[in-house]
Protein backbone atom coordinates (compact mmCIF):
# COMPACT_ATOMS: atom_id res chain seq x y z
CA UNK A 1 0.00 0.00 0.00
CA UNK A 2 1.15 3.53 -0.72
CA UNK A 3 0.87 6.46 1.60
CA UNK A 4 2.36 9.84 0.77
CA UNK A 5 2.29 12.67 3.26
CA UNK A 6 4.12 15.90 2.74
CA UNK A 7 4.31 19.52 3.75
CA UNK A 8 2.56 22.02 1.47
CA UNK A 9 4.68 23.86 -1.05
CA UNK A 10 3.81 27.34 -2.26
CA UNK A 11 2.92 27.50 -5.94
CA UNK A 12 5.56 29.15 -8.08
CA UNK A 13 4.14 31.98 -10.21
CA UNK A 14 4.25 31.24 -13.93
CA UNK A 15 6.95 33.26 -15.65
CA UNK A 16 5.94 35.47 -18.53
CA UNK A 17 7.92 33.67 -21.22
CA UNK A 18 6.45 30.17 -20.94
CA UNK A 19 6.41 29.13 -24.58
CA UNK A 20 3.62 31.36 -25.75
CA UNK A 21 3.58 32.18 -29.46
CA UNK A 22 1.32 35.20 -29.32
CA UNK A 23 1.38 37.68 -26.49
CA UNK A 24 -2.10 37.91 -25.04
CA UNK A 25 -3.26 41.10 -23.45
CA UNK A 26 -4.55 39.82 -20.13
CA UNK A 27 -6.68 42.03 -17.91
CA UNK A 28 -8.42 41.75 -14.56
CA UNK A 29 -11.67 43.49 -13.55
CA UNK A 30 -10.98 47.19 -13.17
CA UNK A 31 -8.02 47.34 -15.55
CA UNK A 32 -8.02 50.07 -18.14
CA UNK A 33 -8.01 48.63 -21.64
CA UNK A 34 -7.64 51.84 -23.57
CA UNK A 35 -8.28 55.55 -23.19
CA UNK A 36 -9.09 55.95 -26.89
CA UNK A 37 -12.80 56.78 -27.16
CA UNK A 38 -13.10 55.70 -30.79
CA UNK A 39 -13.75 52.04 -29.94
CA UNK A 40 -17.07 50.30 -29.53
CA UNK A 41 -17.32 48.32 -26.35
CA UNK A 42 -18.27 44.65 -26.47
CA UNK A 43 -18.84 41.96 -23.84
CA UNK A 44 -16.79 42.17 -20.67
CA UNK A 45 -16.14 45.92 -20.84
CA UNK A 46 -17.74 49.08 -19.60
CA UNK A 47 -17.15 52.78 -19.98
CA UNK A 48 -16.03 54.67 -16.92
CA UNK A 49 -14.34 58.06 -16.56
CA UNK A 50 -13.67 58.38 -20.29
CA UNK A 51 -11.80 55.06 -20.26
CA UNK A 52 -12.70 51.57 -21.37
CA UNK A 53 -12.47 49.30 -18.33
CA UNK A 54 -12.61 45.51 -18.19
CA UNK A 55 -15.29 43.88 -16.07
CA UNK A 56 -14.09 40.26 -16.27
CA UNK A 57 -10.70 38.60 -16.02
CA UNK A 58 -9.52 37.44 -19.42
CA UNK A 59 -7.83 38.33 -22.67
CA UNK A 60 -8.67 41.36 -24.77
CA UNK A 61 -9.87 40.70 -28.30
CA UNK A 62 -10.16 43.34 -30.93
CA UNK A 63 -12.03 43.14 -34.19
CA UNK A 64 -11.64 46.42 -36.12
CA UNK A 65 -13.42 48.88 -33.86
CA UNK A 66 -14.94 46.42 -31.43
CA UNK A 67 -13.14 45.59 -28.21
CA UNK A 68 -14.32 42.80 -25.98
CA UNK A 69 -12.79 40.78 -23.17
CA UNK A 70 -13.08 37.03 -23.37
CA UNK A 71 -13.13 35.53 -19.87
CA UNK A 72 -10.69 32.71 -19.18
CA UNK A 73 -12.79 30.86 -16.63
CA UNK A 74 -16.50 31.07 -17.24
CA UNK A 75 -19.62 28.98 -17.32
CA UNK A 76 -20.48 27.32 -20.58
CA UNK A 77 -22.24 29.61 -23.06
CA UNK A 78 -24.06 27.52 -25.62
CA UNK A 79 -23.75 27.99 -29.37
CA UNK A 80 -25.89 26.17 -31.91
CA UNK A 81 -24.13 23.03 -33.12
CA UNK A 82 -22.00 22.40 -30.05
CA UNK A 83 -21.64 18.90 -28.70
CA UNK A 84 -22.22 18.69 -24.97
CA UNK A 85 -22.11 15.97 -22.36
CA UNK A 86 -24.71 16.57 -19.67
CA UNK A 87 -26.26 14.96 -16.62
CA UNK A 88 -30.02 14.72 -16.15
CA UNK A 89 -31.11 16.62 -13.05
CA UNK A 90 -34.90 16.59 -13.39
CA UNK A 91 -37.60 14.76 -15.28
CA UNK A 92 -40.45 17.14 -16.08
CA UNK A 93 -43.54 16.99 -18.26
CA UNK A 94 -42.41 16.34 -21.85
CA UNK A 95 -38.79 17.39 -21.16
CA UNK A 96 -35.68 16.73 -19.14
CA UNK A 97 -33.50 19.28 -17.40
CA UNK A 98 -29.83 18.66 -18.09
CA UNK A 99 -26.91 20.04 -16.15
CA UNK A 100 -24.22 21.28 -18.53
CA UNK A 101 -22.10 23.57 -16.35
CA UNK A 102 -23.86 26.69 -17.67
CA UNK A 103 -25.78 29.42 -15.86
CA UNK A 104 -29.13 27.74 -16.41
CA UNK A 105 -29.98 24.09 -16.74
CA UNK A 106 -30.29 23.02 -20.36
CA UNK A 107 -33.49 21.55 -21.71
CA UNK A 108 -33.94 18.31 -23.64
CA UNK A 109 -37.43 18.07 -25.07
CA UNK A 110 -39.09 14.71 -25.45
CA UNK A 111 -39.68 15.51 -29.11
CA UNK A 112 -35.93 16.06 -29.62
CA UNK A 113 -35.07 12.62 -28.33
CA UNK A 114 -34.66 9.55 -30.50
CA UNK A 115 -37.05 6.73 -29.81
CA UNK A 116 -35.54 3.25 -29.53
CA UNK A 117 -35.22 1.56 -32.87
CA UNK A 118 -35.00 4.90 -34.63
CA UNK A 119 -38.71 5.18 -35.37
CA UNK A 120 -40.18 8.54 -36.30
CA UNK A 121 -43.61 9.25 -34.92
CA UNK A 122 -45.50 11.75 -32.82
CA UNK A 123 -44.85 11.45 -29.15
CA UNK A 124 -47.93 10.20 -27.37
CA UNK A 125 -49.12 10.29 -23.79
CA UNK A 126 -47.60 6.83 -23.18
CA UNK A 127 -44.21 8.16 -24.22
CA UNK A 128 -44.61 10.95 -21.70
CA UNK A 129 -45.36 8.48 -18.92
CA UNK A 130 -42.43 6.30 -19.95
CA UNK A 131 -39.93 9.16 -19.88
CA UNK A 132 -38.21 7.91 -16.78
CA UNK A 133 -37.64 4.60 -18.53
CA UNK A 134 -35.52 6.40 -21.15
CA UNK A 135 -33.54 8.80 -18.97
CA UNK A 136 -33.44 9.05 -15.19
CA UNK A 137 -31.97 11.58 -12.80
CA UNK A 138 -28.22 11.11 -12.73
CA UNK A 139 -27.89 9.67 -16.25
CA UNK A 140 -25.26 11.06 -18.59
CA UNK A 141 -26.07 11.92 -22.18
CA UNK A 142 -24.24 13.29 -25.18
CA UNK A 143 -26.28 15.74 -27.21
CA UNK A 144 -26.04 18.62 -29.62
CA UNK A 145 -27.25 22.16 -29.06
CA UNK A 146 -30.31 22.85 -31.15
CA UNK A 147 -31.21 26.38 -30.07
CA UNK A 148 -30.35 29.00 -27.50
CA UNK A 149 -33.20 30.77 -25.71
CA UNK A 150 -33.18 34.49 -25.06
CA UNK A 151 -32.21 34.03 -21.40
CA UNK A 152 -29.17 31.98 -22.37
CA UNK A 153 -30.65 28.57 -21.64
CA UNK A 154 -29.76 25.93 -24.17
CA UNK A 155 -32.06 23.47 -25.89
CA UNK A 156 -30.51 20.12 -26.75
CA UNK A 157 -31.36 17.32 -29.15
CA UNK A 158 -30.17 13.76 -29.59
CA UNK A 159 -31.55 13.25 -33.06
CA UNK A 160 -28.67 11.19 -34.32
CA UNK A 161 -27.51 7.69 -33.58
CA UNK A 162 -24.20 8.88 -32.25
CA UNK A 163 -25.85 10.83 -29.40
CA UNK A 164 -27.82 9.41 -26.53
CA UNK A 165 -27.32 7.87 -23.11
CA UNK A 166 -23.72 7.13 -22.16
CA UNK A 167 -22.69 3.79 -20.73
CA UNK A 168 -19.74 2.75 -18.63
CA UNK A 169 -16.88 5.19 -18.35
CA UNK A 170 -15.40 8.10 -16.48
CA UNK A 171 -16.39 11.76 -16.55
CA UNK A 172 -13.70 14.43 -16.26
CA UNK A 173 -14.71 18.05 -15.72
CA UNK A 174 -12.50 20.84 -17.01
CA UNK A 175 -13.13 24.52 -17.67
CA UNK A 176 -15.26 25.09 -20.83
CA UNK A 177 -12.82 27.67 -22.16
CA UNK A 178 -10.22 24.92 -22.61
CA UNK A 179 -12.17 22.98 -25.24
CA UNK A 180 -11.83 24.40 -28.73
CA UNK A 181 -14.57 24.02 -31.33
CA UNK A 182 -13.54 21.65 -34.05
CA UNK A 183 -14.95 19.35 -36.72
CA UNK A 184 -15.46 16.29 -34.60
CA UNK A 185 -15.59 15.76 -30.89
CA UNK A 186 -15.76 11.97 -30.86
CA UNK A 187 -12.33 10.40 -30.89
CA UNK A 188 -11.04 6.85 -30.67
CA UNK A 189 -7.62 6.75 -29.11
CA UNK A 190 -5.21 4.02 -30.19
CA UNK A 191 -4.74 2.86 -26.58
CA UNK A 192 -8.22 1.34 -26.38
CA UNK A 193 -10.10 4.28 -24.90
CA UNK A 194 -12.55 6.58 -26.64
CA UNK A 195 -13.21 10.17 -25.78
CA UNK A 196 -16.10 12.59 -26.21
CA UNK A 197 -14.91 16.18 -25.78
CA UNK A 198 -17.97 18.14 -24.71
CA UNK A 199 -17.82 21.86 -25.44
CA UNK A 200 -19.13 22.50 -21.94
CA UNK A 201 -15.99 21.10 -20.37
CA UNK A 202 -17.42 17.66 -19.57
CA UNK A 203 -15.17 15.05 -21.10
CA UNK A 204 -16.36 11.48 -21.27
CA UNK A 205 -13.78 8.69 -21.47
CA UNK A 206 -14.93 5.15 -22.05
CA UNK A 207 -13.48 1.86 -23.22
CA UNK A 208 -13.77 1.55 -27.01
CA UNK A 209 -16.54 -0.93 -27.78
CA UNK A 210 -15.35 -3.91 -29.83
CA UNK A 211 -18.12 -3.59 -32.36
CA UNK A 212 -20.02 -0.49 -33.27
CA UNK A 213 -23.74 -0.90 -32.82
CA UNK A 214 -25.58 1.04 -35.48
CA UNK A 215 -29.22 0.73 -34.66
CA UNK A 216 -29.35 1.18 -30.92
CA UNK A 217 -29.42 4.96 -30.92
CA UNK A 218 -27.72 5.07 -27.57
CA UNK A 219 -30.37 3.65 -25.25
CA UNK A 220 -29.09 0.21 -24.47
CA UNK A 221 -26.47 1.04 -21.86
CA UNK A 222 -24.33 -2.04 -21.55
CA UNK A 223 -24.09 -2.89 -17.87
CA UNK A 224 -22.16 -6.11 -18.20
CA UNK A 225 -18.55 -6.79 -17.39
CA UNK A 226 -17.40 -5.51 -20.73
CA UNK A 227 -14.52 -3.74 -19.01
CA UNK A 228 -11.60 -5.66 -20.42
CA UNK A 229 -8.74 -4.79 -18.13
CA UNK A 230 -6.64 -3.13 -20.84
CA UNK A 231 -9.32 -0.77 -22.03
CA UNK A 232 -10.39 0.11 -18.48
CA UNK A 233 -6.82 0.90 -17.63
CA UNK A 234 -6.52 2.96 -20.81
CA UNK A 235 -9.51 5.10 -20.01
CA UNK A 236 -8.34 5.65 -16.45
CA UNK A 237 -4.88 6.72 -17.55
CA UNK A 238 -6.40 9.08 -20.10
CA UNK A 239 -8.52 10.72 -17.45
CA UNK A 240 -5.50 11.14 -15.16
CA UNK A 241 -3.55 12.76 -18.00
CA UNK A 242 -6.38 15.17 -18.65
CA UNK A 243 -6.63 16.13 -15.02
CA UNK A 244 -2.87 16.65 -14.87
CA UNK A 245 -2.98 18.82 -17.98
CA UNK A 246 -5.77 20.94 -16.59
CA UNK A 247 -4.02 21.36 -13.25
CA UNK A 248 -0.93 22.63 -15.00
CA UNK A 249 -3.00 25.03 -17.12
CA UNK A 250 -1.85 23.61 -20.38
CA UNK A 251 -4.30 25.45 -22.60
CA UNK A 252 -6.78 24.14 -25.10
CA UNK A 253 -7.65 20.54 -25.84
CA UNK A 254 -8.26 19.68 -29.43
CA UNK A 255 -8.01 17.08 -32.12
CA UNK A 256 -5.60 14.17 -31.92
CA UNK A 257 -2.28 14.50 -33.62
CA UNK A 258 0.72 15.13 -31.46
CA UNK A 259 1.48 13.15 -28.35
CA UNK A 260 0.71 14.58 -24.95
CA UNK A 261 3.84 16.20 -23.58
CA UNK A 262 4.11 15.01 -20.00
CA UNK A 263 7.35 15.25 -18.01
CA UNK A 264 8.96 11.86 -17.73
CA UNK A 265 8.71 11.75 -13.94
CA UNK A 266 4.94 11.93 -14.05
CA UNK A 267 4.24 10.08 -17.28
CA UNK A 268 2.13 6.97 -17.15
CA UNK A 269 3.54 4.06 -18.99
CA UNK A 270 1.76 4.80 -22.23
CA UNK A 271 0.53 8.13 -23.49
CA UNK A 272 -2.73 8.76 -25.27
CA UNK A 273 -2.33 10.65 -28.50
CA UNK A 274 -4.47 13.55 -27.48
CA UNK A 275 -2.87 16.84 -28.33
CA UNK A 276 -2.64 19.65 -25.88
CA UNK A 277 -1.48 23.02 -27.12
CA UNK A 278 0.23 25.27 -24.63
CA UNK B 1 -40.23 26.41 -4.15
CA UNK B 2 -41.19 29.35 -6.34
CA UNK B 3 -44.83 29.67 -5.33
CA UNK B 4 -45.59 31.86 -2.38
CA UNK B 5 -42.44 33.87 -2.96
CA UNK B 6 -44.21 37.24 -2.81
CA UNK B 7 -45.62 37.59 0.67
CA UNK B 8 -43.39 37.45 3.73
CA UNK B 9 -45.25 34.50 5.22
CA UNK B 10 -44.91 32.56 1.99
CA UNK B 11 -41.18 33.00 1.92
CA UNK B 12 -40.87 31.68 5.48
CA UNK B 13 -43.01 28.65 4.67
CA UNK B 14 -41.01 27.91 1.53
CA UNK B 15 -37.74 28.06 3.39
CA UNK B 16 -39.02 25.74 6.15
CA UNK B 17 -40.04 23.07 3.62
CA UNK B 18 -36.70 23.26 1.87
CA UNK B 19 -34.91 22.77 5.18
CA UNK B 20 -37.14 19.77 5.84
CA UNK B 21 -36.19 18.32 2.47
CA UNK B 22 -32.53 18.77 3.25
CA UNK B 23 -32.98 17.17 6.65
CA UNK B 24 -34.79 14.23 5.11
CA UNK B 25 -32.01 13.76 2.60
CA UNK B 26 -29.50 13.98 5.42
CA UNK B 27 -31.14 11.16 7.35
CA UNK B 28 -30.73 8.90 4.36
CA UNK B 29 -27.05 9.63 3.78
CA UNK B 30 -25.32 12.20 5.85
CA UNK B 31 -22.35 12.96 3.64
CA UNK B 32 -22.31 15.46 0.83
CA UNK B 33 -23.44 13.51 -2.20
CA UNK B 34 -22.73 13.50 -5.89
CA UNK B 35 -25.15 12.06 -8.46
CA UNK B 36 -23.89 9.27 -10.68
CA UNK B 37 -25.56 7.23 -13.37
CA UNK B 38 -26.01 3.48 -12.90
CA UNK B 39 -23.47 2.73 -15.61
CA UNK B 40 -20.84 4.90 -13.93
CA UNK B 41 -21.38 3.09 -10.64
CA UNK B 42 -21.09 -0.29 -12.34
CA UNK B 43 -17.88 0.89 -13.98
CA UNK B 44 -16.41 1.90 -10.63
CA UNK B 45 -17.45 -1.40 -9.01
CA UNK B 46 -15.93 -3.47 -11.81
CA UNK B 47 -12.74 -1.48 -11.66
CA UNK B 48 -12.43 -2.02 -7.90
CA UNK B 49 -12.84 -5.78 -8.32
CA UNK B 50 -9.66 -5.67 -10.41
CA UNK B 51 -7.83 -3.35 -7.98
CA UNK B 52 -8.14 -0.44 -10.42
CA UNK B 53 -9.72 2.69 -9.03
CA UNK B 54 -10.76 5.66 -11.14
CA UNK B 55 -7.66 7.69 -10.29
CA UNK B 56 -5.32 4.74 -10.75
CA UNK B 57 -4.82 3.91 -7.06
CA UNK B 58 -4.91 0.46 -5.58
CA UNK B 59 -7.56 -0.51 -3.03
CA UNK B 60 -5.28 0.31 -0.07
CA UNK B 61 -3.68 3.51 -1.32
CA UNK B 62 -4.34 6.92 0.09
CA UNK B 63 -4.39 10.11 -1.96
CA UNK B 64 -1.58 12.55 -1.33
CA UNK B 65 -1.92 14.29 2.03
CA UNK B 66 -0.66 17.79 2.79
CA UNK B 67 -0.28 18.72 6.44
CA UNK B 68 0.57 22.11 7.84
CA UNK B 69 0.43 23.16 11.48
CA UNK B 70 0.31 26.55 13.19
CA UNK B 71 -1.82 28.23 10.54
CA UNK B 72 -4.17 30.13 12.87
CA UNK B 73 -2.30 32.56 15.06
CA UNK B 74 -4.73 33.15 17.94
CA UNK B 75 -5.13 29.50 18.92
CA UNK B 76 -3.04 27.31 21.18
CA UNK B 77 -2.53 24.92 18.29
CA UNK B 78 -3.90 24.49 14.80
CA UNK B 79 -3.48 22.33 11.75
CA UNK B 80 -4.74 22.20 8.19
CA UNK B 81 -4.90 18.93 6.29
CA UNK B 82 -5.68 18.45 2.61
CA UNK B 83 -6.45 14.96 1.33
CA UNK B 84 -7.17 15.23 -2.36
CA UNK B 85 -9.87 17.91 -2.44
CA UNK B 86 -10.99 17.37 1.17
CA UNK B 87 -9.80 20.33 3.24
CA UNK B 88 -10.03 20.43 7.05
CA UNK B 89 -8.91 23.15 9.45
CA UNK B 90 -8.62 22.36 13.18
CA UNK B 91 -7.98 24.87 15.94
CA UNK B 92 -7.29 23.98 19.57
CA UNK B 93 -7.83 26.51 22.31
CA UNK B 94 -6.78 25.84 25.89
CA UNK B 95 -8.95 27.46 28.51
CA UNK B 96 -9.01 27.14 32.28
CA UNK B 97 -12.05 25.68 33.92
CA UNK B 98 -13.30 23.38 36.64
CA UNK B 99 -12.82 19.63 36.26
CA UNK B 100 -15.74 17.28 35.87
CA UNK B 101 -17.17 15.93 39.12
CA UNK B 102 -16.47 12.26 38.38
CA UNK B 103 -12.85 12.93 37.31
CA UNK B 104 -11.58 15.67 39.61
CA UNK B 105 -7.89 15.31 38.78
CA UNK B 106 -8.12 15.36 35.03
CA UNK B 107 -8.72 17.93 32.34
CA UNK B 108 -10.82 17.10 29.28
CA UNK B 109 -11.36 17.76 25.58
CA UNK B 110 -14.43 19.24 23.95
CA UNK B 111 -15.03 18.73 20.26
CA UNK B 112 -17.07 20.90 17.96
CA UNK B 113 -17.39 20.29 14.24
CA UNK B 114 -18.61 23.01 11.88
CA UNK B 115 -19.59 21.89 8.38
CA UNK B 116 -19.37 25.18 6.56
CA UNK B 117 -21.40 26.00 3.48
CA UNK B 118 -18.05 26.45 1.75
CA UNK B 119 -17.88 22.72 1.30
CA UNK B 120 -21.19 22.16 -0.42
CA UNK B 121 -24.46 24.14 -0.69
CA UNK B 122 -26.21 21.30 1.18
CA UNK B 123 -24.52 22.52 4.36
CA UNK B 124 -26.11 25.93 4.19
CA UNK B 125 -27.96 27.07 7.30
CA UNK B 126 -28.74 24.10 9.54
CA UNK B 127 -28.03 21.55 6.83
CA UNK B 128 -24.57 20.68 8.09
CA UNK B 129 -25.55 20.28 11.75
CA UNK B 130 -26.44 16.58 11.56
CA UNK B 131 -23.15 15.64 9.98
CA UNK B 132 -21.31 17.88 12.42
CA UNK B 133 -22.83 16.23 15.50
CA UNK B 134 -22.21 12.77 14.03
CA UNK B 135 -18.51 13.54 13.53
CA UNK B 136 -18.22 15.17 16.97
CA UNK B 137 -19.81 12.14 18.65
CA UNK B 138 -17.38 9.84 16.82
CA UNK B 139 -14.47 11.96 18.02
CA UNK B 140 -15.73 11.80 21.61
CA UNK B 141 -15.96 8.03 21.34
CA UNK B 142 -12.50 7.46 20.01
CA UNK B 143 -10.93 9.73 22.63
CA UNK B 144 -12.99 8.19 25.40
CA UNK B 145 -10.27 6.00 26.87
CA UNK B 146 -7.48 6.43 29.40
CA UNK B 147 -4.53 6.27 27.08
CA UNK B 148 -5.32 8.45 24.05
CA UNK B 149 -4.42 11.75 25.67
CA UNK B 150 -2.78 12.11 29.09
CA UNK B 151 -5.58 14.01 30.79
CA UNK B 152 -3.84 14.09 34.15
CA UNK B 153 -1.22 16.44 32.73
CA UNK B 154 -4.02 18.92 32.05
CA UNK B 155 -4.88 19.21 35.72
CA UNK B 156 -3.71 22.36 37.54
CA UNK B 157 -5.17 21.79 40.98
CA UNK B 158 -7.55 18.91 41.69
CA UNK B 159 -11.25 19.73 41.98
CA UNK B 160 -10.60 23.40 41.29
CA UNK B 161 -8.73 24.18 38.11
CA UNK B 162 -7.85 22.26 35.00
CA UNK B 163 -7.19 22.87 31.34
CA UNK B 164 -10.05 22.28 28.96
CA UNK B 165 -9.00 21.85 25.34
CA UNK B 166 -11.65 23.06 22.93
CA UNK B 167 -11.01 21.38 19.60
CA UNK B 168 -12.85 23.12 16.76
CA UNK B 169 -12.97 21.42 13.39
CA UNK B 170 -13.91 23.36 10.28
CA UNK B 171 -14.82 21.60 7.07
CA UNK B 172 -13.72 23.71 4.15
CA UNK B 173 -14.07 21.32 1.26
CA UNK B 174 -15.53 17.86 1.05
CA UNK B 175 -14.36 15.21 -1.40
CA UNK B 176 -14.99 12.02 0.50
CA UNK B 177 -13.21 10.41 3.46
CA UNK B 178 -14.03 13.04 6.03
CA UNK B 179 -13.35 11.02 9.17
CA UNK B 180 -9.80 10.06 8.29
CA UNK B 181 -8.84 13.59 7.39
CA UNK B 182 -10.43 15.07 10.50
CA UNK B 183 -8.56 12.65 12.75
CA UNK B 184 -5.24 13.37 11.07
CA UNK B 185 -5.90 17.09 11.49
CA UNK B 186 -6.89 16.71 15.16
CA UNK B 187 -3.74 14.72 15.87
CA UNK B 188 -1.58 17.30 14.10
CA UNK B 189 -3.27 20.17 15.93
CA UNK B 190 -2.82 18.47 19.33
CA UNK B 191 0.85 17.92 18.45
CA UNK B 192 1.14 21.63 17.74
CA UNK B 193 -0.74 22.73 20.89
CA UNK B 194 1.27 24.73 23.37
CA UNK B 195 -0.36 25.18 26.77
CA UNK B 196 1.16 27.92 28.93
CA UNK B 197 2.80 26.69 32.10
CA UNK B 198 1.05 27.90 35.25
CA UNK B 199 1.89 27.77 38.92
CA UNK B 200 -0.53 27.72 41.79
CA UNK B 201 0.46 30.04 44.63
CA UNK B 202 -1.17 29.70 47.98
CA UNK B 203 -1.63 32.64 50.34
CA UNK B 204 -1.65 32.54 54.13
CA UNK B 205 -5.45 32.80 54.09
CA UNK B 206 -5.64 29.70 51.89
CA UNK B 207 -6.86 31.43 48.71
CA UNK B 208 -5.13 30.20 45.61
CA UNK B 209 -3.67 32.34 42.89
CA UNK B 210 -2.75 31.20 39.44
CA UNK B 211 0.41 32.64 38.02
CA UNK B 212 1.26 32.55 34.37
CA UNK B 213 4.94 32.38 33.57
CA UNK B 214 6.43 35.48 31.94
CA UNK B 215 8.20 33.67 29.15
CA UNK B 216 5.70 33.16 26.29
CA UNK B 217 7.64 30.13 25.06
CA UNK B 218 7.45 28.33 28.38
CA UNK B 219 4.69 25.85 27.75
CA UNK B 220 3.76 22.25 28.09
CA UNK B 221 3.18 20.04 25.08
CA UNK B 222 0.85 17.10 24.86
CA UNK B 223 2.14 13.70 23.95
CA UNK B 224 0.23 12.49 20.92
CA UNK B 225 1.87 9.06 20.70
CA UNK B 226 -1.35 7.26 21.53
CA UNK B 227 -3.84 9.52 19.78
CA UNK B 228 -5.75 7.26 17.40
CA UNK B 229 -6.55 7.85 13.75
CA UNK B 230 -9.63 6.65 11.93
CA UNK B 231 -9.35 4.48 8.84
CA UNK B 232 -12.55 4.35 6.79
CA UNK B 233 -13.03 1.18 4.76
CA UNK B 234 -15.86 1.27 2.21
CA UNK B 235 -17.26 -1.94 0.89
CA UNK B 236 -17.63 -1.75 -2.89
CA UNK B 237 -18.80 -4.96 -4.51
CA UNK B 238 -16.80 -7.80 -2.99
CA UNK B 239 -13.78 -5.77 -1.99
CA UNK B 240 -13.16 -2.89 0.34
CA UNK B 241 -11.28 0.32 -0.40
CA UNK B 242 -9.43 2.77 1.77
CA UNK B 243 -9.84 6.51 1.26
CA UNK B 244 -12.90 6.55 -0.98
CA UNK B 245 -13.71 9.62 -3.07
CA UNK B 246 -17.25 11.01 -3.21
CA UNK B 247 -17.99 8.95 -6.33
CA UNK B 248 -16.79 5.75 -4.68
CA UNK B 249 -18.78 6.49 -1.55
CA UNK B 250 -21.88 6.74 -3.72
CA UNK B 251 -21.24 3.17 -4.92
CA UNK B 252 -20.71 1.75 -1.47
CA UNK B 253 -23.56 0.58 0.71
CA UNK B 254 -21.68 -0.07 3.92
CA UNK B 255 -18.49 1.27 5.48
CA UNK B 256 -16.49 0.48 8.56
CA UNK B 257 -14.72 3.15 10.60
CA UNK B 258 -11.83 1.68 12.54
CA UNK B 259 -9.99 3.83 15.03
CA UNK B 260 -6.37 2.61 15.30
CA UNK B 261 -3.42 3.80 17.38
CA UNK B 262 0.16 3.89 16.15
CA UNK B 263 0.84 0.41 17.56
CA UNK B 264 -2.10 -1.13 15.75
CA UNK B 265 -4.47 -1.27 18.72
CA UNK B 266 -8.09 -0.74 17.80
CA UNK B 267 -9.83 1.68 20.15
CA UNK B 268 -13.25 1.74 18.57
CA UNK B 269 -15.12 0.54 15.53
CA UNK B 270 -18.30 1.75 13.91
CA UNK B 271 -20.35 0.67 10.95
CA UNK B 272 -22.07 3.28 8.79
CA UNK B 273 -24.33 2.92 5.80
CA UNK B 274 -27.59 1.20 5.11
CA UNK B 275 -26.11 -2.03 3.74
CA UNK B 276 -25.10 -5.07 5.75
CA UNK B 277 -21.66 -6.52 6.37
CA UNK B 278 -20.72 -10.17 6.72
CA UNK B 279 -18.76 -10.94 9.93
CA UNK B 280 -15.90 -12.31 7.80
CA UNK B 281 -15.72 -9.09 5.83
CA UNK B 282 -15.72 -7.13 9.06
CA UNK B 283 -12.74 -9.16 10.25
CA UNK B 284 -10.87 -8.65 6.96
CA UNK B 285 -11.62 -4.94 6.95
CA UNK B 286 -10.42 -4.63 10.52
CA UNK B 287 -7.12 -6.32 9.65
CA UNK B 288 -6.68 -4.00 6.67
CA UNK B 289 -7.54 -1.05 8.90
CA UNK B 290 -4.87 -2.00 11.41
CA UNK B 291 -2.24 -2.46 8.74
CA UNK B 292 -3.08 0.79 6.98
CA UNK B 293 -3.43 2.67 10.26
CA UNK B 294 0.11 1.81 11.33
CA UNK B 295 1.55 3.17 8.07
CA UNK B 296 -0.66 6.28 8.38
CA UNK B 297 0.66 6.99 11.88
CA UNK B 298 4.27 6.47 10.85
CA UNK B 299 3.93 8.89 7.90
CA UNK B 300 2.16 11.50 10.01
CA UNK B 301 4.81 11.31 12.74
CA UNK B 302 7.64 11.74 10.26
CA UNK B 303 5.96 14.75 8.58
CA UNK B 304 5.22 16.44 11.89
CA UNK B 305 8.77 15.95 13.13
CA UNK B 306 10.14 17.17 9.82
CA UNK B 307 8.03 20.31 10.04
CA UNK B 308 9.16 20.94 13.59
CA UNK B 309 12.80 20.46 12.70
CA UNK B 310 12.52 23.29 10.16
CA UNK B 311 12.06 25.58 13.15
CA UNK B 312 10.58 29.10 13.29
CA UNK B 313 12.23 30.04 9.97
CA UNK B 314 9.94 27.69 8.05
CA UNK B 315 8.03 29.40 5.29
CA UNK B 316 4.33 29.23 6.09
CA UNK B 317 2.14 28.54 3.10
CA UNK B 318 -1.25 29.05 4.75
CA UNK B 319 -4.24 29.83 2.58
CA UNK B 320 -2.64 32.04 -0.04
CA UNK B 321 0.05 29.70 -1.27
Amino acid sequence: MAMEMRLPVARKPLSESVGRDTKKHLVVPGDTITTDTGFMRGHGTYMGEEKLIASVAGSVERVNKLICVKALKTRYNGEVGDIVVGRITEVQQKRWKVETNSRLDSVLLLSSMNLPGGELRRRSAEDELAMRGFLQEGDLISAEVQAVFSDGAVSLHTRSLKYGKLGQGVLVQVSPSLVKRQKTHFHDLPCGASVILGNNGFIWIYPTPEHKEEGAGGFAADLETEGVRVSTEASLRTSSCLLLAMKWNWGALWSPGRTLRVPAAEAPSFLPSLAVSG
Amino acid sequence: MTQGAWCGGGVVRARATRADDVRRAKRLGSMASVSLSEAEKVYIVHGVQEDLRVDGRGCEDYRCVEVETDVVSNTSGSARVKLGHTDILVGVKAEMGTPKLEKPDEGYLEFFVDCSANATPEFEGRGGDDLGTEIANTLYRIFNNKSSVDLKSLCISPREHCWILYVDVLLLECDGNLFDTICIAVKAALFNTRIPRVRVLEDEEGSKDIELSDDPYDCIRLSVENVPCIVTLCKIGYRHVVDATLQEEACSLASLLVSVTSTGVVTCMRKVGKGSLDPESIFEMMETGKRVGKVLHASLQSVLHKEESLGPKRQKVGFLG
